[in-house]
Order: structure tokens, then sequence, then C-alpha cells
């Protein structure tokens, strides 16, 4: 059998919030090149599981090693592993006092990864990827829902990331403009990205996922292919849930 | 009113300029410790956090002369009880630095509101970029604190500026301090002290309407985000 190189792995993971104990046991492994489509009811931590992953929250406990680095541990330089991972969200978070071009160009350019011009031009392509390069020296506040998102996924790819979580990224978005984001998040897929998904967007899922983890109420209930999941749920709780959201 | 300003014009100017020299020295000081005590106080480390809140509180729970007559009287006699019986302090220097650490106090609310009325995701998305805390603040969260910031910090200026008068109690000739003199050589009490008010109310005036504008266009700046 091929052995596939694991690039997120995940045991006995817990999350408090003061008493609130968000996150119960996660365990996961998630290899490279695979999309991984997480979904439950709001509330059921899977938000918090992905903020987890580039140490956004900070696990109570467990372990999280990401591409051989461990983040759960306090002397591993988070912010280099945090170059590898990146990270769309649900309201864009672009920085508004920056054009377009200067958001992508930012952490290359800080991080010294790049000159100035070698940032410009690798961001110039990555604006092209993304269908918006004829916005580059706009200023976020100008752009639509979908634009945003499609410059904030530009912007995370700026790094030359290995491994995209995106949290609700089309959650924000008037009906319309879904589609086009979406559209992005599937070319990425096809070309190999490995990609952890939190999304109520269940065609997305069948479509592009090669997993789907259902959870709630802070543990993983079930999980398998798209087919496995939607088809033919085996719990009670993801048959719930899927007959509200389908 | 004609007479005295005939007479003591430029006398009052030069003292006049003084006090801007003091506002202005004690605001840039004010500014920087602001900024530093924001920062601790806007950080998760809980003593950074409790230096912060120390400073800030007790700052503000001194009145500002009971400060300046600490630092002019107090400081050099202990400094030269330790054997360094060389050092003292001009009023300029004693007066800078009572102000600074005054509107330093209310400078680092006023930059720790500023910080904390930008969204989080802000930093969030900066820190998921790879960016560490520092670069996270310098880049992208202090430019857009800033702007929400300068209507409040011309309004500490407008504050400082009038404290100043306060230092003619350890005789920097401010322009308080200078109104005093002419009170006592012409002793026509009325005009003098007219006079000094309105020196004072046309520079806090147009510092006013300055602070009104930079208001306005920094509104019609965020309409456009």
């Amino acid at each position: 059998m091929e052995q596939k190189n694991i690039k997120v792995h995940v045991a006995n993971l817990k999350k408090s919030f003061g008493k609130l104990e968000v996150l119960k046991d996660i365990s996961m492994d998630i290899e490279e090149g695979e999309v991984v489509v997480l979904l439950g009811p709001s509330g059921s931590g899977k938000s918090t599981f992905l903020r987890c992953l580039n140490q956004l929250e900070v696990a109570t406990d467990g372990t999280i090693i990401v591409d051989g680095f461990n983040v759960t541990d306090k002397h591993v330089d988070i912010n280099k592993v945090r170059e590898n991972i990146g990270m769309v969200f649900q309201h864009f978070n672009l920085f508004p006092h920056m054009s377009v071009i200067e958001n992508i160009m930012l952490a290359p350019v800080e991080l010294k990864k790049m000159t100035k011009e070698e940032a410009r031009e690798k961001s110039m392509q990555l604006l092209t990827r993304v269908g918006m390069e004829a916005k580059a020296d706009a200023y976020p506040p100008q752009l639509s829902g979908g634009q945003k998102q499609r410059v904030a996924i530009a912007r995370a790819l700026a790094m030359n990331p290995d491994i995209m979580l995106f949290d609700e990224p089309t959650s924000a978005l008037d009906p319309e403009m879904v589609g086009e984001v979406l559209e992005v998040m599937k070319e990425l897929a096809r070309g190999g990205m490995t990609m952890v998904v939190v999304t109520h967007e269940i065609g997305f899922a069948r479509e592009v996922a090669n997993r789907i983890v259902f959870m709630d109420g802070g543990y993983i209930v079930e999980q398998g292919t798209p087919e496995e999941v939607l088809k033919n749920p085996k719990e009670a709780r993801t048959i719930d849930f899927l007959n509200k959201v389908l | 009113m004609g007479a005295i300003l005939n007479t003591y014009f430029n006398m009052l100017l030069k003292s006049l300029g003084n006090t801007m020299l003091l506002t202005l020295l004690a605001l840039v000081f004010a500014l920087v410790i602001g900024l530093i005590f924001a920062l601790m106080n806007v950080g998760k480390n809980r003593v950074f956090n409790l230096i912060g809140t120390i400073y800030v509180d007790a700052v503000r729970g001194v009145p500002l002369i009971v400060l300046a007559y600490f630092i002019y009287f107090g400081i050099p006699q202990g400094v030269k009880s330790l054997g360094f019986t060389d050092f003292r302090l001009t009023a300029l220097q004693a007066g800078v630095a009572a102000l600074a650490m005054n509107c330093g106090a209310y400078m680092a609310e006023i930059i720790r509101a500023g910080i904390e009325s930008v969204d989080k995701g802000q930093m969030e998305a900066a820190r998921s970029l790879g960016l560490p805390y520092g670069t996270s603040m310098r880049r992208v969260v202090l430019p857009q604190a800033i702007r929400t910031m300068i209507p409040s910090i011309i309004n500490q200026f407008i504050i400082t500026l009038k404290d100043t008068s306060i230092l003619s109690a350890i005789g920097f000739p401010e322009l308080t301090n200078t109104g005093k003199t002419v009170a006592s050589n012409t002793m026509a009490l009325i005009q003098t002290w007219a006079v000094i008010a309105l020196f004072y109310l046309v520079v806090i005036t147009l510092l006013s309407k300055l602070a009104k504008y930079m208001e306005r266009r920094i509104k019609r700046g965020t309409e456009e985000y």
C-alpha cells in the first residue's frame, strides 16, 4: 500500500473557555492533498478545532502536529509554522488601510521571504489566479464581499502554505457571491492543496471533499467519504442535522 | 488693555512661546510614555498589565502641582543626599517631566481605547500569516487605531496646554507666570488677566477647530472604508 504523508496529526485535543469545554476529545489525521470538510451544528466546536490547528486558540490539552512541528509545544516557533498554514476567515479580515496588493505583499516582505519586487510579482500572479488582478490598487472597502474573500484567499497563499484552513468562508456573503469563492476553493483543491474547511455548503462538501467529518458537542460523531456521510449516515445526530440542512 | 499690549506684547509673546514649548515637549514624551503603558495594558502578560494599571491610576490620582513640587523640589534633594551634589533640575526640565508623566497616563488610556477599537480579526489575520505580535501591532493594528485616536489626542493637547499654567508655581516663565509679573508691575489687574486669558483663548480655539476638522476628515475617510 502507498504510504501517504500525514500533514496534520491531532491526538486527544481538548479546549475549554473557562468552565465551558468546547472540544472534548478530538483525534484526527489529515493526509497530504486531502480536503476535509467539517460539518456540524453551531456550537459543535468545528471553528474552535480549526483555530486550534494554527494556535489562534491555544489548546487546553492534547497534541497537534502540523508538518512535523508540535504546535502545542511552547518551545516551537509558532510564527514559523503559521507561514505554512494559510487561513481564510468568515469576515475576510482584510487590512482596510492597505491596498489589495499591499495586503498580499505584507507578510512575504515583512518576514523577508521576498524583495518588494518579487512580492509584487508573486502577488499579481495570485490575484490573477483568483481573478482579481484588475483590483490590485483598490482598497478593501471598495470591494464586494465575494471579491474581498477572493483577495483574502490570495493573501493566505502569499507565503506558499501547503495547508489551507477555511473558517466558514462563504457564510458572510450574499448568495450570488458564494459561487465565485467556492470556484476558487475548488481550483485550489484540484491543485492538490491540503484543505480543512468549515462550511455549511453541503454541495461543496459533496463535490470536493475527500472526507466529511461531522462534529457535535465537542466530539467527532461520524466521518467518512461524502457518499457515506451524506447518503448513508449512521448516527442519529448526523441524520437529524442533515435532515435540517438538506 | 491697549497700554499693556503696547508695553508688554513682546514679553507676552515670548512667554506664550515658552508655554507652547513646554506643551509640545511634554506631549512628545507623553506620547512615548502613553504608547509604552498602553501596550503593557493591552498585552496578555499579567505583570505588565499590573504595572500599566498602577502607573495610570497613581499618576491620575495625584494633583499635577503635587507631582511638579515632588519632581522640582523633592527629587534634587533626594539625589543630592545620595552624594551627587552637583545635581540640579531646571524649571523647564521638571515642568516637562511632571506634565509628560501626567499627560502620559491619560494618553495611555486614549491609545489603549484606540487599540481596542480595532476589530480582533485584524490581529488574528496578521498572526495567521506568521507575523510576530509586534509586527502585527505596528503594521496592522496601530495604523488603524491612530485614526480613531487623533481627535482625543488633540483634546489632550488642549488640556495639557491649559495645565502648563499650573507650572507657574515652580517659576517657569510661561504665560501665566509672566501675567503675574505684568500684573504686579502695572497693578492693572483686570486688564492684565483679560489679556492673558485672551492669549490662551486664541491658541486653544484654533486647536479646537483643528480637532473638529480632523474629526470630520477621519469620519469621511471611514465612510469610504
